[in-house]
């Protein structure tokens, strides 16, 4: 710790701070352009100056110099900075100004007017009029792909967008070019930025010369009304903001957690919100001559209703929940297929080797997305992380950035942004990693070793066979557990690719009482030995293959399972109900509502409730308060809001323990197009731009 | 006056053999390993006592600077870097030692590494110089062939040197921005501290130092630090390579005693001042980043560290450009801030928006197209640079304008009156835009 004195006011900070740190412990504000407390330090916008006592007499840098670079006045008095004196004051005004002179005055056609940190500071550190009478300088705009829009004239080369590409993204594809006075901001060879971080360059621009293109010229951000959710285009749980207009969503945008998403989001999550404005399913819908027609509610209600008695009920009838599905919505269907005496409901994609049998630490991400960065050893099985969520795989760079760890991978050779041991993408090398053999010896010897498992690897529809991932994740038990490890420490991780997964799993939304696993369920309709099948925004299924079961699909898009559909029942998407996900690490999670559902649609658990009703059989709430009582009794750990109830590392030693079956199978990730994954994405416009555009079927425009 | 016994480059001109035989016959490569052998703290000190100041421009103690490198080795190599990017406008010293003096360098450079505990050297040499480079890069060749450095050379003290070719870019010049283009990246300064002694070229202690600094240290040692300091005046101490350009009857690089009076500087070896001393108008006497001095000013002043400053400028790199009264004092200030303008590299914001902005208005005083109050606005924006950028550049830039505007204001003025009253042909002059 070292004392520091900012503008007299005497405060111990550690010695590692930067004065601006210091400055901030003490309460005293810094304006900054340049400086981002996740990026590396550059100095360069020059705005953060301040006088320092016992250094040179001149203005410094706080965001650059550390505490520990002040000498102590000769008495041994603790050293000194000033925010506040005519110095100061007179290099910010100077540097405010050399900012302004060449930046254009068009912040009433800018997209960042009125989140603008250069508008701000002008306002509180600059001067009202320009002496600049020369000419401003002109620089043409860049393309930078179909989700950055430039205006290059704004550009104040604080190089925030080249040191996030470079540091945390991980694509060495921006950078400035030429020097003095004509240096410019560009991906080198204007192509689209080929990241899927991409988007966070808009938000780190702290002037308008990085907007995003989607949302050009669409709102002010005084106008929009902004609700705290949670993102569902992965596991990962990413904490956003959604910002939204009347019954319109106009943008998402991160919020700050340090243990999930840091300040980050991918670009799915950020630009998939015109994929809830197309495609959507705003009425009832009751297949006629089979032909989908426009119903009411109760008359779709009626026809559900019809089946489900015909069919007998009991395991007659199934459920499978899709990926984007709240727990409360899973809960409420659960319940339903209780009240019918079902055990047929499964969250998992096909062929999951994810048991109902199996402790809770046997389907999480153990040691915490966080607890990446403590990992000393990193081995990746049947996942693309890049793909299956992007900021995790940041995590995994500035791990790899910070300390160089080892990292191994088994399944898909493709480019993660870091530097990882090509193992091959077979069952057997995981076999001989858990015996210790090649980079085992690696994994064995690490104290926090980590493995990651994605659900490629757990899950084999493709091979049709559940055995090949029970035995991955007893081979990943085993490597986790092999060596002498941290105490606390449970490097068994799953990293599943859908928000609604774990929190399905965690209320039992897997096959009971004689039920069998969705492709089993599949399979069973089309053997006509299942009448009845309720899909819960569930479309990644071969529907073809249903046979002439009832399908109900309960959904927000028009997408395969709708197609398919006997009666859709509209439901809300993620921003427009209150709901709770558990990601892939087991945080409870809750997003609130940002805008309502359109047309006739209704929140899901409310559709289950009243189908229940028509059935004569009705579930125990009338509200969302009521069901989550309910639920958070028979289910405590969802109640403990952001919070992990940690699984322990016994299960994982018990699993490890398993006898191994399999000798030999592909692992790889399931993910293909990134942009594509999901209903809402595949109705969005620009993940199908982004999409084509990364397969190389569109040319950069322009 | 320096007698000629005391001059330390004795083939400057390049009348004699510049390669191994010729240094050797002029006393190089002489009691070498003696020096190696007393050790790295005997060096120091021998180059204390000398009261060596760097010679690229900042004028910091030589040796002042090697003891800031740490003492025990935590395990990373020493650097000596050698800084061989003189492109400061008006000055050629460097050039002239790797040319036809190469053997100073390298035996210097092997030197003051042994007083660092460097194994390696890294000389980077200017973009444009060829000629330099193919000298100096022979004579290490020499070097190497004859022992003299290398591995299990005669001396004792493993040693290599590399010469690495720059991009010729100014800014290259300043040591940080120096060691960035040394590691393959974009020539823009670093942030200090960490100051290179402690993390430098790929994260090591290192050491730069001009070229002259280093070139001068072996006959330091052979002749002892207290030959060295008794020449020239205390704190301004040693010979010095001096670059007088201009208007003078004959422009020339020579060795001089530090503390020489300009004027008889420029009578005994450039012939005196075009058209006589009454003809003298101002002098820019450290290379292009200093402040000018008006004739009057300069004209008795002592050529070191101190007697520059006293007259208000300062000795930079000891690169003389004399202007006679037919030179257009605004524009030849112009053209120097047309090449820092040219020269910034853009990194940090009052260099890059300011130096841009001060040539813009330079140019119209150059023409007189600007008001009177605009001169003042001129010299606020020289301030707001200042002191507030990176690295010196900022400063660079704005030393050339102050000075200007301290001692030649009238001509200024005289040009804007000049211009209003021609104002008819050209059309009223601009007021200061709205904005």
């Amino acid at each position: 710790m070292a004392n520091i004195k900012v503008d007299g006011k005497l405060v111990e900070v550690p010695d590692y701070f930067t004065l601006m740190q210091a400055a901030e412990a003490a309460g005293a504000e810094i304006p900054r352009f340049c400086y981002h407390e996740r990026l590396s330090v550059a100095g360069n916008c020059r705005m953060c100056l301040v006088e320092v006592k016992g250094g040179p007499p001149k203005p410094q840098a706080s965001c650059a110099m550390s505490v520990k670079d002040l000498r102590p006045g000769p008495d041994g008095s603790p050293p000194e900075m000033f925010t506040n004196t005519p110095m100061v004051k007179k290099a910010r005004e100077g540097v405010m100004e050399f900012l302004l002179i060449n930046h254009p005055l068009d912040c009433p056609i800018c997209d960042q007017g009125g989140e603008c940190d250069l508008q701000d500071q002008a306002m509180a550190y600059g001067v009202d009029t320009s002496r600049y009478a020369e000419n401003k300088r002109a620089v043409e705009d860049k393309y930078m792909g179909p989700l950055v829009k430039t205006s290059m004239n704004r550009c104040i080369a604080c190089t925030r967008c080249v040191r996030f590409t470079t540091e945390v993204a991980g694509v060495s594809e921006m950078g400035a070019l030429g020097r003095g006075e004509d240096i410019e901001i560009t991906t080198y060879l204007e192509q689209a930025l080929t990241s899927e971080l991409s988007g966070n360059i808009v938000d780190l621009c702290p002037v308008g010369a990085l907007t995003s293109k989607p949302y050009a010229f669409a709102a002010r951000p005084w106008e929009l009304v902004k609700t705290e959710s949670i993102d569902v285009m992965d596991a990962l749980g990413s904490n956003i903001r959604v910002d939204s207009r009347g019954r319109e969503v106009m943008r998402i945008l991160p919020r700050v957690n340090d243990a999930v998403n840091e300040e980050w989001i991918s670009d799915k999550t950020r630009h998939v919100w015109d994929g809830l404005k197309s495609q959507r399913l705003d009425r009832p819908y009751v297949r006629r001559n089979g032909k989908l027609t426009a119903a009411s509610w109760d008359e779709a209600f009626a026809a559900v209703a019809g089946a489900i008695k015909a069919s007998g009920m009991g395991n007659k009838v199934g459920a499978i929940a899709g990926d984007l599905s709240a727990v409360e919505d899973m809960y409420a269907l659960k319940a339903l297929m209780t009240a019918l005496g079902s055990g047929m409901t499964d969250v998992r994609p096909p062929m999951s080797g994810i048991d109902p049998s199996m402790p809770r630490s046997a389907y999480l991400f153990n040691p915490t997305i966080a607890g990446i960065e403590d990992a000393d050893a990193i081995l990746i099985v049947g996942s693309n992380p890049r793909k299956e969520a992007p900021v995790l795989n940041a995590r995994i760079r500035k791990t790899w950035r910070a300390r160089g760890i080892p990292i191994g991978v088994i399944g898909d050779h493709a480019d993660l942004t870091y530097a990882y041991d090509y193992l091959g993408d077979d069952l057997s090398v995981l076999a001989k990693v858990a015996v210790g053999e090649g980079f085992g010896a690696t994994m064995k010897a690490a104290k926090k070793p980590l493995v990651i498992v994605g659900e490629g690897a757990v899950s084999h529809g493709a091979q049709w066979n559940k055995q090949i991932g029970r035995d991955v994740i007893a081979l990943a038990s085993r490597i986790a557990t092999m060596g002498d490890i941290a105490e606390g420490w449970n490097g068994h991780a799953l990293l599943h690719n859908a928000a609604s997964r774990v929190g399905g799993i965690d209320i039992g939304f897997v096959p009971h009482n004689g039920g069998v696993c969705s492709a089993d369920q599949v399979k069973l309709a089309g053997k006509d030995e299942l009448s009845v099948l309720f899909l819960l925004g569930a479309d990644e299924y071969d529907t073809s293959a249903m046979g002439k079961a009832f399908v109900v699909y309960v959904g927000t898009h028009g997408d395969a399972g709708a197609h398919r559909a006997d009666v859709i029942l509209p439901s809300a998407a993620y921003t427009e109900k209150s709901g709770t996900y558990v990601n892939t690490e087991g945080r409870v999670q809750v997003g609130e509502r940002a805008v309502f559902p359109p047309g006739e649609a209704k929140e899901d658990w409310a559709i289950f409730r009243a189908l229940s009703a028509v059935l004569g059989m009705p579930l125990p709430f009338n509200s969302l308060r009521d069901l989550r009582k309910a639920m958070y009794a028979e289910f405590p750990h969802l109640a403990q809001i952001d919070q992990i109830v940690p699984a322990g590392i016994e299960g994982v030693r018990d699993l490890a323990g398993r006898e191994i079956k399999t000798t030999s199978a592909k692992l790889f990730s399931p993910i293909g197009d990134f942009y594509l994954t999901n209903p809402i994405a595949r109705a969005s416009a620009i993940m199908a731009e982004c999409s084509q555009m990364q397969a190389g079927l569109k040319q950069a425009a322009e | 006056m320096l007698a000629d016994q005391d001059r330390i480059f004795t083939n400057l001109y390049g009348q004699g053999d510049w390669r191994l035989a010729g240094a050797r016959a002029r006393g190089g490569w002489q009691g070498t390993k003696g020096f190696i052998e007393n050790g790295r703290d005997w060096i120091t000190n021998e180059v204390k006592g000398s009261g060596l100041r760097g010679r690229g421009g900042a004028g910091f103690p030589t040796a002042l600077k090697w003891t800031f490198m740490p003492k025990v080795n935590d395990g990373r190599p020493h650097y000596l870097v050698i800084n061989a990017d003189e492109s400061e406008p008006g000055t050629c010293k460097d050039r002239e030692i790797m040319r036809h003096d190469p053997h100073h360098l390298v035996e210097g450079a092997l030197l003051a590494s042994r007083a660092m505990d460097a194994h390696v050297a890294i000389i980077y040499v200017r973009g444009e110089f060829i000629r330099e480079r193919q000298h100096l890069e022979y004579a290490v060749q020499e070097a190497y062939d004859n022992r003299l450095i290398g591995k299990d050379n005669i001396h004792g003290w493993d040693f290599d040197i590399i010469v690495h070719h720059g991009a010729g870019a100014y800014i290259c010049g300043e040591e940080t921005a120096l060691l960035e283009s040394l590691e393959g990246k974009k020539g823009q300064p670093r942030l200090k501290p960490p100051f290179p002694a402690a993390m430098g070229v790929y994260g090591c202690p290192t050491t730069v130092n001009n070229v002259e600094s280093i070139a001068v240290v072996p006959e330091i040692l052979r002749r002892g630090g207290a030959w060295f300091a008794g020449i020239g005046r205390a704190n301004n101490t040693g010979t010095k390579l001096m670059c007088v350009s201009g208007h003078v009857n004959k422009p020339a690089t020579f060795e001089e005693a530090m503390g020489i009076p300009f004027d008889e500087m420029i009578e005994k070896h450039c012939g005196g001042i075009r058209g006589g001393w009454d003809n003298l108008l101002a002098v820019i006497p450290g290379g292009a980043s200093v402040p000018c001095v008006p004739g009057e000013k300069i004209r008795h002043a002592l050529m070191d560290f101190d007697g520059l400053k006293d007259a208000g400028s300062s000795l930079g790199t000891a690169a003389v450009i004399v202007m006679d009264k037919s030179t257009d004092i605004i524009k030849a200030i112009w053209r120097l801030s047309a090449f820092y303008k040219h020269e910034s590299c853009g990194q940090c914001t009052p260099c890059r928006e300011g130096t841009g902005w001060m040539m813009r208005v330079m140019e119209r005083m150059v023409e007189g197209r600007a008001q009177k109050r605009e001169i003042d606005m001129l010299f606020e924006v020289t301030k707001q640079v200042e002191g507030h950028t990176i690295c010196a550049l900022g400063d660079a830039a704005a030393w050339p304008i102050q000075g200007l505007i301290r001692n030649f204001r009238p001509v200024m003025e005289a040009r804007i009156d000049q211009y209003t009253y021609n104002a008819d042909a050209d059309g009223a002059v601009p007021s200061i835009a709205a904005e």
